[in-house]
């Protein structure tokens, strides 16, 4: 589908390609804030390396570092050791306003003194382009993200949603080689919320733009990425596609951070892994590993079976909670480990479930997965 | 008919008024009362010792601009008080200048501490008031004076022989005002500051402008309201100036205020000094009238 260029109406650039170039490398970065005793490691020897034209997430919980690193891309912070670069270039020590990387802060930021054509217009004002470009430009971008009646209202006028889409096309005009979005969705209603989620996803599809988007929402970081970052600890933990990250976590706060796990621990064997209740599952992620481990299940794909299937486990039911689209059924392994299953409502009735019940369970073909230490 | 809610509402204004009569009275005498006198006795005839003759004269006005010559009688342009005039204006607004020079980092700093040492810096800003204004000038003279501290330290390192001549001069009366009159240029600035986002300076620098280019499109514009506040809380009382000009401009460099104190008393003649307090105020209001639309010219809903 071509795409109608915003920064330059008279050109149709083709359809939006994910190139392989890597549009910013992040090279053990550590950041540390404070000195002696009390210092704070909010970096701790972060590499990554993000795709042009990708919708990349670092997600993670609050003091997780995901805002540090983003800022050091902004050059608002500079690291204590290691290197960023940007198509290529070392710019770890230029100032954010060497850099051709705009950000869309938490707060918007928006410049209250402007009117919103102005606020919009400024980043290309102070890299001194032509007016009637600037003017080009501003028109585009109050049309890119359905302004265009505002442009003159002060911003202070304007609805939290209104700002931010302001805020977004101030950021995008000057045409940044990566925009980065520090949680700009956390100060709205989940309606709203929803609705600029698939905004986002829009704009970036339009201008072919990098994304780099910060957030501690799961269900955004999986709905709108690319590619997503998890951290923790000032640490990468993962790296992946939503689904890589959903169904392949790597270990224990991946798999607990995004959606819901069972946690199991077993050993490993030839043909799986032997739980600690005696029973032999087929496990993902048993290449190179042996003796202990911890297997992570999502809910949804444990299923209730009949005894004496291939694969099935004999469990108990200790009780059942009614979710909706979903009931949660908790059950013991025979050793009294606990597993809850996530099972469609059924229609009618309440699918036999009885507390104390003895069935069986099975795990989804590939559903087992070894987490790392 | 008038309905029940316009009854209501016009019997609210009415009482409303009757509220605050008493403040409006005090403050219509107190206000306009002593200026009515004033204005009166500009339009009078000085008496042969001072106080006045209760008699019409255009003479006060006539004074500020020109003298009657004692043997013919004639008019000249008096320009020993344009010179008056002029000095003032020049030193008050020089004042204003500095006072926003220093007084600018000086807030910029206060307003980017942290919360608990903001009070101590804002409270160390105030203590000059505590010292009357009279044993603050005196102390500005004891530094300044040729054997004073300042050129004392000079000619101790080597850097002069002879001292500076600072004291009795313009330059003296400048550096007096902008003393004094800082902490009322850093109070107002602190407050604008203290409002600011600091976000927009990173907004600002991210979006490719320089440190100039966000202090002068950023800040400046966004805390205007207290820059005029604070020059207009400086200007004023520079303008009328006394004591200050009085103990370190020496007798000879006057501004307005001296010359007005000099007809109420050894001039004798109250009603040139009441045609030129009456005339400072006109200086004053046309001088915040243009600088308030100047400053306002600047932003689109202004």
């Amino acid at each position: 589908m071509p795409n109608a260029d915003p920064y330059d109406p008279g050109r149709a650039v083709g359809g939006w390609l994910v190139s392989k170039d890597v549009a910013v490398e992040v090279r053990n970065a550590v950041k540390t804030f404070g000195q002696g005793n009390s210092a704070l490691r909010a970096l701790d020897d972060v590499s990554v390396n993000i795709r042009k034209g990708e919708f990349f997430t670092l997600l993670g919980p609050s003091g997780c570092g995901k805002t540090t690193l983003l800022r050091l891309i902004a050059g608002f912070e500079t690291p204590t050791s290691g290197e960023i670069l940007l198509d290529g270039k070392d710019i770890t020590q230029d100032p954010p306003n060497r850099r051709p990387v705009n950000t869309v802060f938490q707060s918007y930021a928006l410049f209250p003194h402007l009117t919103v054509a102005q606020n919009i217009g400024f980043g290309l004002e102070m890299q001194g382009r032509p007016k009637a470009e600037i003017a080009d430009v501003t028109a585009n971008m109050l049309a890119l993200v359905q302004l265009g009646a505002m442009a003159q209202r002060k911003t202070s006028q304007l609805s939290g949603g209104q700002q931010q889409r302001v805020a977004l096309a101030r950021a995008l005009a000057p045409r940044p080689k990566v925009l980065l979005l520090d949680e700009p969705l956390s100060a709205l209603d989940l309606k709203l919320r929803k609705e600029m989620q698939i905004e986002l996803k829009r704009l970036q599809l339009e201008t072919g733009i990098t994304f780099i988007f910060v957030t501690h929402d799961q269900e955004e970081a999986l709905t709108m990425s690319d590619r997503i970052g998890v951290m923790s600890a000032g640490r990468i933990q993962q790296i992946g596609t939503p689904r890589d990250i959903y169904t392949r976590p790597v270990n224990r706060f991946v798999a607990s951070f995004i959606g819901e796990s069972n946690f199991l621990s077993g050993a490993v064997e030839t043909g799986g892994v032997r739980l600690s209740s005696g029973d032999l599952v087929d496990a993902a992620g048993t290449e190179g590993r042996s003796g202990k481990v911890t297997l992570a299940v999502r809910p949804e794909q444990v299923r209730l079976t009949r005894a004496g299937e291939p694969g099935a486990l004999p469990a108990t039911i200790t009780g059942w909670v009614y979710f909706g689209t979903d009931t949660h059924c908790h059950l013991a392994l025979s050793d009294g480990t606990e597993v809850v299953a996530r099972l469609q409502s059924p229609a009618t009735g309440d699918a036999g479930l009885e507390k104390g019940k003895s069935v069986a369970l099975r795990f989804a073909p590939g559903a087992a997965q070894v987490l790392g230490d | 008919m008038p309905s029940n809610e316009d009854r209501q509402r016009a019997a609210s204004a009415r009482t409303g008024w009757a509220l605050s009569a008493p403040a409006l009275l005090l403050l219509g005498f107190a206000a306009s009362g002593p200026l009515l006198i004033v204005l009166v006795y500009s339009f009078l005839t000085p008496g042969d010792y001072g106080n006045v003759v209760w008699k019409f004269s255009l003479d006060g006005w006539r004074g500020i601009l020109f003298t009657r010559d004692i043997f013919d009688g004639t008019l000249h342009l008096a320009d020993a008080n344009l010179t008056i005039f002029w000095r003032s204006v020049k030193l008050s607004l020089l004042t204003t200048a500095i006072t926003f020079a220093v007084g600018f980092p000086t807030a910029w700093f206060i307003a980017t501490r942290p919360a608990k040492s903001r009070a101590l810096w804002l409270f160390l800003i105030t203590i000059p008031f505590w010292t009357n204004l009279l044993i603050r000038t005196v102390a500005i003279n004891e530094v300044i004076r040729n054997e004073g501290i300042i050129n004392t330290l000079l000619i101790w390192t080597g850097l002069i022989t002879e001292p500076l001549r600072i004291i009795y001069t313009d330059t003296a009366v400048l550096i007096g005002m902008a003393y004094v009159y800082l902490p009322l240029m850093v109070l107002p600035l602190f407050a604008a500051i203290d409002r600011f986002d600091m976000k927009l300076l990173e907004a600002g620098y991210d979006l490719y402008a320089s440190r100039w280019q966000v202090l002068r499109r950023v800040i400046l514009p966004i805390v205007k309201p207290g820059i005029v506040a604070g020059s207009i809380l400086v200007f004023v009382p520079s303008l009328g100036a006394y004591v200050t000009p009085r103990v370190l401009g020496g007798g000879k460099n006057m501004m307005i205020g001296n010359f007005i104190e000099l007809q109420f008393g050894a001039g004798r003649n109250w009603p040139l000094g009441a045609a030129l307090s009456m005339t400072l105020l006109i200086i004053v209001t046309i001088a915040l009238l243009i600088y308030v639309r100047a400053a306002n010219r600047g932003s689109p809903h202004g």
